[in-house]
């Protein structure tokens, strides 16, 4: 039973991963930068549900939705400000400018909310429920993680309909093979950019709601090792690959538990960096990345 | 239309660090929105002038000039703040007295960072300095020891409890317990109560102050009886997930898991533990202290939470009060912790101190830190203070006072 309860912890935890991972890809897919600032919208958007619903009394769903509007304009404003102006600049420049943009976020939050750590409220509960215990209370699994699971696969199957159905999904397509072309085809590549970062951010949202409903301390620094865990989630399911990020979220969050239960608390994070070592001399572009061929 | 969002930006954080210079000014504290009390960057260490103004009427009377080190910016700006405001408190009342030492303070920020603590022990150094007070916090006070054991001067932290930080340091004293000194008593307690006698430990590897007090309970745990059946690590505070860890203990049967760790990760295991349907016992030692404070805890995780702090903010003995009512005004609200009390205790300390040893406005760093060291290590020499009464020192720098165990019953501390 012990093991079935691993598993749950696994994917509950994998799946905060993947929704965070899935911002992480859509921009790299795109834009073609790593958005390193990306863990601390989370934290910028777990805050403001945090303000809203302890703070405010309103409705956890205008919490969220609050949340979700404001890290969209966030993103955005982030894109305008810090990357836009080095658009043709090289890609070192642009992933230290999101360092510092990460800096930025943090050390804002830190002025502002202080440094005391606040508890999220729980909001995910049904009566005074917050989880169905199964097999006479053996097995436990809470709301959050059902919620967290649905909504990624939920936000997984939508981003694979937007970017394959939709006009705006098909442009994202072609800025992401190739720039140059797709504005000579009448696309508005900053139009498309800036929406990519503005859906990134929405998710980086609800990617913090729901972190912080499963693990409630809400810090300044909430964001950043998450951040990091899920851009490697990116990178080990195929950074660009929305499949791609929700499989190596998922398994990434799995390793971890399964570490951290049967093999060694003190070498988990290690042994869970050691895979992704292992899989990129294996196949280098992720598990489900795809061979792109430089065009010389 | 760049340069002028360039010149705006600008303009906005100019603006924002002449804001916090403004606060920083009232009263050094800028407990902003929400109660949070982390001051704000543009604070590079407040500083009280109280000294000075009542220091000059009564004619003989010889300054002391104490100087705090402790992070009053930064991660652990709770613990350096609380320890600023807490001397404060004390050095406000010794010198509304009709004493012949009056104290100067001044406090400088190291942001819990060992190299930063250095530069605002040399500012403290140009200011002429007599005695330091701090660090806060164990790693910043183990670099700053290092300096005053050389420079010679008397050094006493309110709450850097590792013993590396007395350890062959004659100047170094300590107002907190020793993290072994907690473990040991940790264990002594829960088998003298008969709390439990199968245990399950859950500690931060990564930390100096949880690995030394689970190391020393482990050891005790069996003199005193009891079983320790599940021991579990984490390494980073960050980590959010503890779900493998409380489930480790409550499938090992684990009638109370013991907590030596900070109230942060703690909050999550309770919580996590009432997720899973697991209610054991839970026992913390002091870094445990504050989590009731954090806003937006869900108090009822706490019920019959037992916990191991020197300082109860819930008594209603006189001083106690008296203690909350000023620190409070100085923090714009914020409730004292146990650092805030330490922070007291220390200053009175020095005061008995050099009270005991007749300090004289003539004598250098030196001296005063010599005529210290052997009137704290005197075996008349006792300090009665919000953290203890009768406590004494020997002569590795190390407190002995009884500990306080406290239960959390409808959200409040009950002595036990």
């Amino acid at each position: 039973m012990s093991f079935l309860s691993n598993v749950i912890s696994g994917i509950s935890l994998g799946s905060i991963y993947a929704i965070i991972a899935l911002g992480y890809t859509m921009v790299y897919g795109i834009a073609k930068m790593l958005n390193f600032a990306h863990g601390d919208v989370i934290m910028v958007g777990a805050y403001v549900c945090f303000f809203a619903v302890s703070a405010y009394n309103l409705p956890p769903v205008i919490g969220v939705l609050l949340a979700v509007a404001l890290c969209t304009a966030l993103g955005m404003l982030i894109e305008r400000m810090a990357y836009k102006p080095l658009r043709q600049a090289p890609s070192l420049a642009v992933l230290i400018t999101a360092i510092g943009v990460s800096y930025f976020l943090q050390n804002a939050a830190l002025l502002w909310w202080g440094s005391d750590p606040k508890k999220f409220p729980a909001f995910i509960v049904v009566g005074e429920q917050n989880g169905v215990s199964l097999f006479g209370g053996q097995l436990r699994i809470t709301y959050v993680a059902i919620v967290t699971v649905v909504a990624c696969v939920a936000i997984m199957a939508g981003l694979i309909a937007f970017t394959g159905k939709t006009k705006m999904g098909k442009a994202m397509r072609a800025c992401s093979e190739d720039k140059g072309a797709a504005q000579l085809m009448g696309i508005n590549v900053n139009a498309t950019i800036s929406m990519t970062f503005a859906i990134g951010s929405a998710l980086a949202a609800i990617a913090g709601v729901l972190m912080c409903s499963a693990y409630d301390t809400l810090l300044p620094t909430t964001g950043s090792m998450p951040g990091i865990k899920a851009f490697t989630a990116a990178v080990f399911g195929g950074i660009g690959s929305i499949p791609g990020a929700f499989l190596g979220g998922l398994l990434l969050g799995v390793i971890q538990i399964f570490t951290q239960a049967y093999l060694s608390q003190e070498l988990a994070d290690a042994i869970v960096f050691a895979v992704l070592i292992v899989v990129l001399l294996v196949k280098p572009t992720g598990l489900l990345g795809k061979q792109i061929q430089e065009k010389v | 239309m760049k340069k002028f969002l360039a010149l705006l930006m600008a303009a906005a954080m100019v603006l924002a660090m002449a804001a916090c210079g403004n606060n920083a000014n009232n009263g050094g504290s800028n407990a902003n929105n929400g109660g949070s009390n982390a001051n704000s960057g543009g604070n590079t260490g407040g500083q009280s002038d109280a000294g000075n103004t009542n220091g000059g009427d009564s004619t003989g009377a010889v300054t002391l000039k104490i100087g705090g080190i402790g992070p009053l910016t930064g991660d652990a700006a709770i613990y350096g703040n609380a320890t600023y405001w807490g001397a404060q408190v004390a050095v406000d009342e010794i010198n509304a007295m009709q004493s012949d030492i009056k104290i100067e303070y001044k406090f400088e920020d190291d942001e819990h960072d060992g190299e930063k603590a250095i530069n605002a022990y040399r500012s403290l150094q140009d200011w002429d300095v007599d005695v330091i007070y701090g660090c806060t916090t164990s790693a910043p006070c183990l670099a700053v020891a290092g300096e005053t054991f050389a420079d010679r001067y008397f050094q006493l932290t309110p709450s850097a409890s590792s013993t590396d930080v007395t350890a062959g340091r004659d100047n170094v004293f300590q107002i907190c317990f020793t993290d072994p000194n907690q473990g040991v008593t940790a264990a002594k307690y829960i088998a003298e109560n008969k709390m439990a006698t199968k245990i399950a430990v859950i500690y931060n590897n990564a930390d100096a102050y949880s690995t030394g007090i689970y190391e020393a309970f482990a050891a005790e745990a069996p003199n005193q009886g009891l079983e320790v059946v599940s021991v579990s690590t984490f390494a980073d505070d960050k980590n959010p997930d503890f779900s493998v860890q409380v489930r480790d203990a409550q499938s090992a049967g684990a009638e109370l898991v013991f907590l030596p760790i900070y109230y942060t990760p703690a909050s999550n295991i309770l919580k996590q533990a009432k997720d899973i349907g697991y209610a054991p016992k839970f026992f913390g030692a002091d870094g445990m202290d504050g989590i009731l404070t954090m806003e937006g805890f869900d108090l009822s995780l706490a019920e019959g939470l037992m916990l191991m702090t020197p300082f109860n903010a819930y008594a209603t003995d006189e001083r106690t009060v008296t203690f909350i009512d000023s620190y409070k005004k100085l923090s714009n609200g914020v409730e004292p912790n146990q650092f805030a009390a330490d922070g007291y205790d220390c200053v009175y300390a020095i005061y008995e101190a050099a009270k005991k040893a007749g300090i004289n406005d003539g004598m250098s760093h030196e001296d005063i830190c010599t005529a210290l060291i052997s009137a704290f290590t005197d075996s008349g020499f006792s300090v009665d203070g919000l953290t203890g009464s009768g406590m004494t020192w020997n002569t590795s720098g190390e407190v002995s006072k009884e500990p306080v165990a406290v239960v959390i019953e409808n959200g409040i501390y009950v002595n036990m």
